[in-house]
């Protein structure tokens, strides 16, 4: 479990950073907090001939809050999120999702926007930027552009981030007036990947569902009204779409009913009259 | 427990405040020191402590090694089953800083194959020789001035394999058209043997019921933070080997490592460090790599280092046999069982490995467990299969065994239609009838079993327990109560193993038993007071213990006496039995000290006598001092007469030796070899333990959870209640580990599964539940020097049935299956799942369990007609720009392509060398492919089919493909291997239509998003 030989740059700006991946293209890797990338390239399953390392750039360390939005720099920690006051109003679904994210060991060094691109399906960050359609914001040599969150994220580990560009930011749309959220999560054991997780928003008459751990990425249900009496149907219909497999944690059939049932507690939870998660 | 959503909002913070208070729980094992001791029985803190908790520990890794010390680094087989074609290991000796290779050829050259304690069809040599038969195997070892160039030479050795059907079931495995794993045998049963106690056929002939129930024991381990470790050095002066490694014994496989490598016995020399990361088993099969790395270090000529990586540990060190037994009963109506048969199939993956298969022998004494049973008959049949080679495992045949017995009593309560507590308190052996032959030859040597389940049942408040479960019940909750008794075998007997062979077998090897252990106590010139010992601690906690009781035999305090239990084959007294399992410490090295200090004692008691005026057995020691029993005042201090052994020879007694260093080698006379009619007493010390437990199952997640554990062991003489506690408590985590969590999966075809931590799951702190000790009045066994008995393992063989009986007791269920992973809770629920609306077609990937296969279909527009589709297909330059990845694609004859392509997920890639073959070509309609890739990532086999169809001035392409993929991305990247390979099948199609000239935009997670708003569309 050693890495087989790599260059390393510690970028002292996000236009070295760029540079770098500019001319390295795919055979470059951006390092922030490794929580991921660390054990896969011990594991040699990624073999970059480059990484750059932008976990201690000063100008990613951020977190804004930009009135209707909050942007969170690529070099700050999900701990940092953790612990930043205004969370828990601004974005009640991430304070709700942040300690089923890892360890708080693993979440002292992560980051946040690492969590989004690594892209991994069953991952609580990219589900709760899918579920408040958030955005990831990249810059490359060639300017600066704008993802929506249901268009980054691909599928398995797979993002719309070319080689050359560097996730500088995520903007999470923060909590209006009226919203309520829920998140819920199964995992074996505290800190695993979740073998279903739920993420629910209620706007109005509107409910929203994402659902991690299924498909090959997070995927947001939306439905303009939803009476509590067509709920269970409409959740059982989006568990056998949603399909998921077999794996060494969980059967198909089992990852339906989790669909179900930790969808209903969300959806449930979300009511105004519900207990909040 | 795992279902974290519920967690109070409070939690977000709690990193910051203390807990609101302690999570120590409360001591539950009294102290209890006896009137001729004054610290065993004692909670002595730990002297380990002082070092371990400072991060000072000395571990192999800690040890500094010579200047020029080499790095080792293993090729592993990807493949459950294959030959090995050929081996190119040219690219990896020309890489500067590499200095040897070895591989199976090599070593079945220098060494001889390591022998098992039975005529056996195996050749082992430690590296893979013409064949691999598990994934993880090793095949090369390299050896290079660090481990990162080890590592990198590895990746360039080029193994080419030919690869073979698998056979993983250990039923399936012994079918005559099983693949055959070892080519000198026709079957993979390398051993069966039928034993018959007492007159089983009568009782099941005359019994008034008789039942019988199958059970499938899981394949885990217990995973140790310290791995293998191991550095070796060849010797120049002996033509052996000096060897530095964290071995844990037995050291008769010292004897096995000397044989395989051709050496006199004293020539291996072999050390182990202070300290040991946890074993629990797993250290004893290291030694295999010890001897690989011997033949390395003698080719390199240098010394090699090898610590073992996770990776490494998970796939390929060790794990216990799983196994599948047949258990029939014989009973009668008011649930005395009154014969038992036993037939196991135990699963020992791929070779046998000394002492292999001694777990299913070291039970065989105990077959009947705690009860009165005497007619028994029981059939082993040792099954070689294509997974990783067991070892000794914590619980070492127990956990198995006690699954099947304990689940049949209480299938026996639920025929009879009486409480389960009933059926287990009827049928236990009564407090006088110890000692106790056991029908299969185990002599039970004392306790009180009904005394100890009523004190567990009265002091654990069972009332209470079923107080909560008729009240959940009146919910209509699934709440379930279970019960488990078990017999605790500890220091086994060395001739156990034997019973694995016939009768005449026997005989021809000549008698083996008995099981010695040595400790040497010696006093020094000025009254300090050293231990060394034979008892190769793992973090028990051995030096606190054996300082204690020194200290009592010779009047001093723990602190006065100094222990050292690192060991040196060269120098240390020690026989076959040294080193540390089966419950050992307690019976037999607690022994050994107690008879060496008492030798120390007698020796300074007869100089003290002629210093004192007084005869020797009036000689006393207390607080330092060696003084006349009635006469506290006639004292000399215990320093002055130590240091007269060595300043003063000539003013000793004329027949009392200079020095004191007294070195014991006890056994004990009850440790006899196996009776011609194979009734075998396999351990000398047996405890008595009894769990019960309620648990609750969640309907909608099938969620077990333990609403309460109560646990009682009854050990004999208790040296320490914090050690004894502690071994306790780490059971109790490991066994529920073992119930609820750990795995090792293997598919049908041998792909292995469990390949890091995330895969393997280990319970944490946080998922273990809080377990009620009580303490039962104990029965000292009249066979150890102190009484005391073994501990570490009681757990182990109870919870996992435990928790089973009580399960089967809230579902109703007979057949229970571990880990109760909650996806096969729900499917014994057999709750029927509501179907889809007719507007939602099911997702047709989902696989099926067991099934190695990422498979799929689907069908896509290509806008050119079917014969040009068709001539993309087969022309290698276009298809070369079509396949994702693809650096290189040529013709290999008719329909045939070679190529080299990158593929992966993401960021996970990996170059793969590709071969596919086109066969049924209906030109321009339809074909098969079948394919196989081979690169660093793993090895993935494949075959598809598709279908062109002419339709609106295109093709419209139906396809199916099914791949398997094995080693190392199949290890560790489960949970996303069928997305990455539907988004690489995916690029490829699309990467198709593009080169037909149409336009293709990839759509995320397989047009998923669609289909979702497609559902809301419908609904709304």
């Amino acid at each position: 479990m050693k890495p087989a030989p790599f260059d390393y740059v510690r970028a002292d700006s996000v236009e070295e950073a760029v540079s770098v991946l500019a001319e390295h293209g795919d055979e470059a890797r951006v390092l922030a907090g490794g929580q991921s990338l660390m054990p896969m390239l011990n594991m040699r399953l990624v073999r970059p001939e480059v990484l750059v390392d932008i976990g201690g750039l000063p100008e990613l360390a951020h977190i804004e809050d930009e009135g209707d939005t909050v942007a969170v720099g690529a070099a700050v920690t999900q701990g940092d999120l953790a612990d930043w006051p205004e969370l828990g109003t601004a974005l009640p679904v991430v304070a709700a999702a942040l300690p089923h994210v890892g360890h708080f060991q693993t979440r002292n060094r992560g980051t946040v926007c690492g969590s989004i691109c690594h892209a991994d399906p069953s991952s609580e960050l990219p589900l709760c930027l899918a579920l408040l359609g958030g955005e990831v914001e990249l810059h490359s040599a060639h300017g600066v552009r704008t993802v929506p969150a249901d268009e980054f994220q691909r599928g398995v580990l797979t993002t719309a981030k070319e080689p050359d560009e560097l996730a500088v930011r995520a903007r999470l749309p923060k909590a209006q007036d009226g919203e309520r959220f829920a998140f819920l999560e199964f995992q074996h054991r505290h800190g695993d990947f979740a073998v279903v997780a739920v993420a629910a928003k209620r706007s109005g008459d509107s409910v929203s569902l994402a659902v991690g751990g299924v498909a090959d990425r997070p995927e947001v249900c939306r439905w303009d009204t939803l009476p509590g009496d067509a709920v269970e149907d409409a959740l059982n219909d989006l568990a056998w779409t949603l399909g998921g497999g077999d794996d060494i944690h969980a059967t198909a059939r089992h990852r339906r009913q989790l669909v179900r049932h930790l969808g209903k507690r969300a959806i449930d939870a979300t009511a105004a009259d519900g207990a909040g998660a | 427990m795992p279902l974290h959503g519920a967690r109070p909002v409070g939690y977000l913070r709690a990193r910051l405040s203390p807990p609101a208070k302690s999570l120590m729980p409360d001591f539950a094992i009294p102290e209890q020191v006896r009137p001729e001791d004054s610290h065993v029985g004692r909670r002595q803190p730990r002297i380990e402590d002082r070092s371990l908790l400072r991060g000072e520990g000395g571990f192999v890794d800690d040890v500094p090694v010579k200047k020029g010390t080499l790095h080792a680094a293993f090729v592993r087989s990807p493949h459950a089953h294959a030959e090995i074609v050929a081996i190119d290991a040219s690219a990896a000796l020309a890489m500067p800083g590499v200095f040897a290779v070895v591989t199976g050829t090599d070593m079945a050259a220098e060494t001889d194959p390591m022998i098992v304690g039975f005529e056996n069809p195996i050749d082992y040599y430690g590296l893979a020789v013409d064949k691999v038969r598990y994934v993880g195997e090793p095949v090369v070892a390299v050896a290079a001035t660090d481990r990162y160039r080890a590592e990198d030479a590895a990746d360039l050795i080029k193994v080419t394999y030919n690869v073979l059907p698998a056979t993983v079931d250990p039923v399936a495995a012994c079918a005559p058209d099983a693949p055959i794993l070892h080519p000198r045998s026709d079957s993979n049963c390398v051993s069966k043997r039928h034993f018959v106690h007492g007159d089983p056929d009568t009782a099941f002939a005359e019994a008034e019921r008789t039942t019988d129930l199958t059970i499938r024991y899981p394949r885990n381990s217990i995973t140790p933070m310290e791995t293998y470790a191991v550095v070796a050095e060849a010797s120049s002066e002996t033509g052996g080997f000096d060897v530095l490694s964290n071995f844990q014994g037995p050291f008769s496989v010292h004897t096995v490592m000397a044989l395989a490598l051709r050496i006199r016995t004293a020539a291996l020399r072999h050390r182990s460090p202070k300290n040991s990361g946890g074993s629990f088993g797993s250290k004893l099969v290291i030694f295999p790599y010890i001897v690989v790395l011997c033949v390395l270090a003698r080719k390199a000529r240098r010394p090699v280092k090898w610590i073992e990586d996770r990776l490494e540990h998970l796939s390929a060190s060790s794990v216990a046999p799983n196994r599948v037994t047949k258990v029939e009963a014989a009973y009668r109506s008011d649930g005395t069982v009154t014969g038992l048969r036993l037939t196991h199939w135990d699963d020992h993956g791929a070779y046998l490995r000394a002492p292999m298969p001694a777990p299913i022998y070291r039970m065989h004494g105990v077959s009947t467990n705690g009860y009165f049973i005497r007619h028994l008959e029981v059939t082993n049949h040792i099954v070689m299969t294509n997974k990783c080679p067991t070892g000794a495992v914590r619980g070492f045949g127990g956990p198995q065994l006690y699954f099947a017995v304990e689940r049949m009593m209480q299938r026996v309560a639920v025929l009879t239609g009486q409480d389960p507590l009933a059926v287990i308190r009827r049928n236990l052996i009564a407090a006088d009838q110890f000692p106790y032959k056991a029908i299969a030859g185990s002599l039970l040597d004392s306790g009180d079993y009904r005394r100890t389940v009523d004190e567990a049942v009265e002091q654990g408040d069972l009332a209470a327990l079923k107080k909560r479960r008729d009240a959940a019940r009146a919910e209509g909750r699934l709440y379930g109560i279970g019960y488990a008794a078990c017999v605790e075998p500890s220091q086994s007997n060395m001739g156990y193993i034997s019973t694995v062979k016939t009768g005449l077998e026997r005989e021809r090897a000549g008698p083996k038993d008995g099981a010695v252990a040595s400790v040497t106590v010696s006093v020094d010139a000025l009254g300090s007071v050293n231990v060394i010992g034979d008892s190769v601690p793992q973090g028990q906690g051995h030096q606190t213990a054996l300082a204690q009781i020194v200290a009592d035999r010779l009047g001093l305090t723990p602190d006065d006496v100094v222990v050292a239990l690192d060991t040196d084959t060269a120098k240390d007294g020690w026989s076959i039995a040294a080193g540390n399992y089966s419950c050992r410490f307690a019976p037999a090295s607690a022994s050994a000290a107690h008879q060496a200090a008492t030798r120390v004692r007698e020796k300074m008691a007869r100089i003290a006598a002629a210093n004192l005026n007084v005869p020797v057995a009036e000689v006393e020691f207390t607080d330092g001092k060696i003084h006349a029993a009635n006469n506290p005042d006639n004292a000399i201090p215990f320093y002055r007469i130590g240091g007269l052994a060595h300043w003063s020879p000539s003013s000793l007694p004329d027949d009392v030796e200079p020095g004191i260093r007294e070195t014991a080698m006890w056994n004990a006379p009850e440790l006899t070899p196996t009776t011609a009619k194979d009734e075998i007493n396999t351990s000398l010390a047996y405890g008595f333990g009894f769990d019960f437990c309620g648990v609750e199952v969640d309907p909608a997640t099938g969620v077990v959870t333990v609403d309460q554990y109560v646990s009682a062991h009854d050990c004999g003489t208790i040296l320490n209640p914090g050690l004894a506690e502690g071994q306790i408590r780490g059971s109790w985590a490991s066994a529920y580990g073992a119930t609820f969590l750990e795995e090792f999966r293997y598919e049908d075809d041998g792909t292995f599964r469990s390949g890091t931590f995330a895969e393997y799951l280990v319970p944490t702190a946080a998922e273990l539940p809080e377990i009620r000790l009580v303490h039962p009045t104990p029965h000292p066994s009249p066979y150890t020097r102190l009484g005391a008995k073994g501990i570490a393992e009681g757990n182990q063989y109870t919870t996992p049935v435990c928790v089973a009986n009580a399960v089967a007791d809230a579902l109703g269920v007979e057949d229970i299956e571990l880990p109760l992973k909650p996806a096969r809770v729900l499917a014994w629920m057999e709750a029927d799942e509501p179907p889809p609306s007719a507007a939602v077609a099911p997702d047709g990937e989902a696989g099926e369990p067991g099934r190695p296969t990422i498979d799929g279909s689907g069908e896509m527009q290509v806008p050119a007609p079917p014969q040009q589709v068709w001539a993309m297909l087969l022309d290698p330059e276009r298809m070369a720009r079509i396949v994702p990845g693809c650096e290189r694609l040529e013709a290999a004859g008719d329909n045939s392509f070679t190529g080299a392509v990158v593929l992966g997920a993401g960021p996970v890639r990996g170059r793969f060398e590709a071969r596919i073959d086109l066969t049924d070509l209906e030109a321009p309609r339809r074909a098969r492919l079948v394919g196989a890739a081979d690169g660093p990532l793993g090895s993935s086999r494949g075959s598809g089919e598709f279908e062109l169809v002419a339709q609106d001035g295109g093709t419209l392409v139906r396809y199916r493909y099914a791949v398997e993929l094995s080693g190392k991305v199949a290890a560790v990247g489960g949970r996303m291997v069928r997305g990455a390979a539907r988004q690489l099948i995916d690029r490829f199609l699309r990467s198709l239509i593009r080169e037909a000239g149409g336009n293709a935009e990839p759509e995320a997670a397989g047009g998923l998003s669609g289909r979702l708003k497609r559902l809301v569309g419908g609904r709304a």
